[in-house]
């Protein structure tokens, strides 16, 4: 964090800030260590020997059975092989696929790009829709359209996603094969990623059929991915909305005269937004959950199904590290939205 | 007005009826919590006459009748009234055995997720301390990972089946009871009635489950609800990725799995099952939206 930046939003990023923030990164360290425990501990609680687990289904020759309790220090005792194993995911150190050979690590970069495109997608499709759709059925209440969106929202809410991304192929690729089935793009275009983003890659290379192609591929996944958010981000935004509108400053500009454009614009939704970024920050646990099932149903080569197919194939090498990443991913992003909210939010801080 | 709310939260206060009756009324004016209701009861009336009103039993397979559509479409007929999977077995009996389970899975997991919640959430809010430091630093946790994830590798070490499924997804879910119930605890611990009940010699067991519990029902009864569909949400989604209930259970999720590969020939074996899962999700939700409006005393005065 720079201290040079001073015009962050309203607040200046001063000391109160910083113990704020210091203060809630002391609170992570015990998620911190409980998140590499339980890492740690999923190879261990595995039903059987963990050498075996670990070694898949080939099984191992006796041999190399002995070396590989070495090599894994199963043989030391289990505090020993803790500090051992914090010490490997500290130096970067996250294993070896065993059915790839490849390190995690190299895995898990080549694919998390797919996934934090895709829900940046499914994110923009749920905040433009959302946000919107809130105000108005606030500003409306009680209307036919208030009604259904509500109505509309919570069948969102209550979508298996898996169920939804299955109709959604039968009408829109297989009924009117307007969109793609699964992958990122179509085989024929080929090229070396740059920033792993498809979007964003095939604009580089100035390939438009290409770029055209990545969209259709997105379409339907971020749908998926983004209904449940979209169904959150309405209400919630609905009833922050709501709330405002009957504060007494809303009711003074109204008096002042100002025009009803201005007033729920400017005055009520800096306010109603506050709550919604903490619901769009909580949503990012959810994206990730969801993530599991989309890219499963649309054979997105992203970290979820990554998850799914380690699980499956028993390469619990994989689903050990990628159970740490996910974790250590959502407590990032959970602070940063802390900090955000801290920002825009004077009032938190001084607690 | 606001004197009556906890009313029907007393067990065995003398006026418990009019609470019922106060609770009802405000139950009843959401019109969409009314039909949530109805349409539950109507799925736990399924789920228990199930084989009086499947007209096959869910494992039966017909050999002469793989993949027959829906009875209004081209090719279907009566006998199948929503058609059949790709080994012949009727899907609305399936969907009909289907409802036990689901409603199985809700009634077992939000049991497990309360005791548990409550237990934890009373020890943390009435003692402090280390006490809700350890155990709400577990909580933390938990709420740490996507909570599908975390069901999914829970299940990878129990090994797949329902029941496992049920107690991964009640262990996912019982944080939010936890936190839920230590905050109620910390709220209510001051006030008289508990300080009260302290002083007349009251022990701690007593003083948490029988004096500070009944005040803090009301968030847990919307919380329970919410988590009753939760529960049967992701059991579905586990059963769809193949780590839930186990093929041939006529499990919602584990059928929409095992029709995946049909979709683009048969759309009625992927469509009804995830229908009735979105169905009672979206009743239940609706009875959730209801009961916090009824209450909630705060958005019960707008």
């Amino acid at each position: 964090m720079r201290t040079g930046r001073r015009n962050f939003g309203a607040a200046p990023f001063n000391s109160t800030m910083l113990r704020y923030l210091l203060n809630k990164i002391a609170l992570l360290i015990p998620t911190l260590v409980g998140i590499t425990i339980c890492a740690f501990a999923f190879v261990r609680l595995l039903p059987g020997d963990p050498i075996l687990a670990m070694a898949g289904e080939h099984g191992v020759a006796p041999a190399r059975y002995e070396e590989l309790k070495q090599q894994f220090g199963f043989d030391l005792p289990i505090w020993e092989q803790y500090a051992r194993y914090v010490g490997e995911v500290a130096t970067g150190d996250f294993g070896v696929s065993i059915s790839s050979k490849r390190p995690v690590l190299e895995e898990f970069k080549t694919l998390f790009p797919a996934t934090l495109e895709l829900s940046f997608f499914a994110m923009i499709f749920a905040m433009v829709l959302g946000i919107p759709a809130g105000i108005f059925a606030a500003v409306k209440r009680g209307s036919w359209f208030d009604q259904s969106l509500m109505g509309t929202a919570l069948v969102g809410y209550s979508m298996p996603i898996f169920w939804w991304g299955l109709l959604l192929i039968i009408f829109f690729s297989g009924y009117l094969g307007w969109t793609p089935v699964n992958g990122r793009i179509d085989l024929q275009y080929f090229f070396k990623p740059i920033t792993g983003f498809m979007t964003i890659d095939t604009l580089i290379y100035g390939k438009w059929a290409a770029f055209r192609s990545v969209l259709r591929h997105l379409v339907l996944p971020t749908i998926v991915l983004g209904t449940i958010p979209l169904a959150v981000i309405a209400r919630q935004t609905r009833s922050a909305m709501l709330e405002v509108l009957s504060e007494d400053y809303v009711r003074t500009a109204r008096a002042k005269g100002l025009s009803s454009a201005r007033v729920i614009g400017v005055h009520a939704l800096r306010n109603a937004l506050i709550p919604v970024v903490t619901t769009i920050g909580l949503q990012v646990s959810t994206l990730l959950a969801g993530a599991i099932l989309t890219e499963t149903i649309f054979s997105w080569p992203g970290i979820g199904r990554w998850m799914v197919e380690s699980i499956s194939k028993r390469d619990y090498v994989v689903v050990q590290s990628g159970l740490l990443l996910i974790a250590l991913i959502v407590m990032a992003v959970n602070l940063i939205v802390d900090v955000l909210y801290a920002v825009i939010n004077p009032r938190i801080r001084a607690a | 007005m606001s004197q009556t709310e906890i009313a029907p939260m007393a067990a065995g206060s003398p006026d418990r009826l009019t609470g019922l009756k106060t609770f009802w009324h405000y139950f009843s004016v959401n019109r969409g919590a009314v039909i949530g209701l109805f349409v539950f009861i109507l799925l736990v009336l399924a789920a228990l006459f199930a084989p009086l009103l499947a007209p096959y039993a869910p494992d039966i397979q017909d050999k002469t009748a793989f993949l027959r559509p829906p009875a209004w479409q081209e090719g279907g007929s009566t006998q199948y009234l929503l058609g059949t999977d790709p080994v012949g077995r009727d899907i609305l009996s399936r969907l009909l055995y289907g409802a036990r389970f689901s409603l199985l899975i809700g009634a077992v997991v939000v049991t497990l997720a309360l005791t548990g919640g409550i237990t934890l959430g009373l020890l943390a809010g009435y003692f402090r301390g280390w006490v809700d430091v350890a155990i709400m630093r577990v909580m933390d946790l938990i709420l740490a990972f996507p909570s599908l994830l975390l069901a999914l590798v829970l299940v990878t070490i129990l090994g797949p089946g329902l029941f496992n499924a049920m107690l991964a997804i009640a262990l996912v879910l019982q944080p939010h009871f936890a936190r839920l119930v230590r905050a109620a605890v910390m709220a209510e611990k001051s006030r008289e009635y508990v300080v009260a009940a302290k002083v007349a010699g009251a022990g701690h067991l007593r003083l948490m489950l029988g004096t500070i519990l009944p005040n803090c029902l009301a968030p847990l009864i919307v919380q329970g609800t919410l988590s009753f569909s939760n529960a049967i949400l992701e059991a579905a989604a586990l059963g769809f990725l193949g780590l839930g209930a186990q093929p041939p259970t006529p499990e919602w999720g584990t059928m929409l799995a095992s029709a995946r590969e049909f979709i683009l020939r048969a759309w009625w074996v992927v469509t009804f099952p995830g229908l009735a899962i979105l169905i009672t999700v979206l009743a239940i939700n609706l009875v959730g939206d209801g009961l916090r409006d009824a209450l909630d005393p705060k958005l019960r005065r707008s």
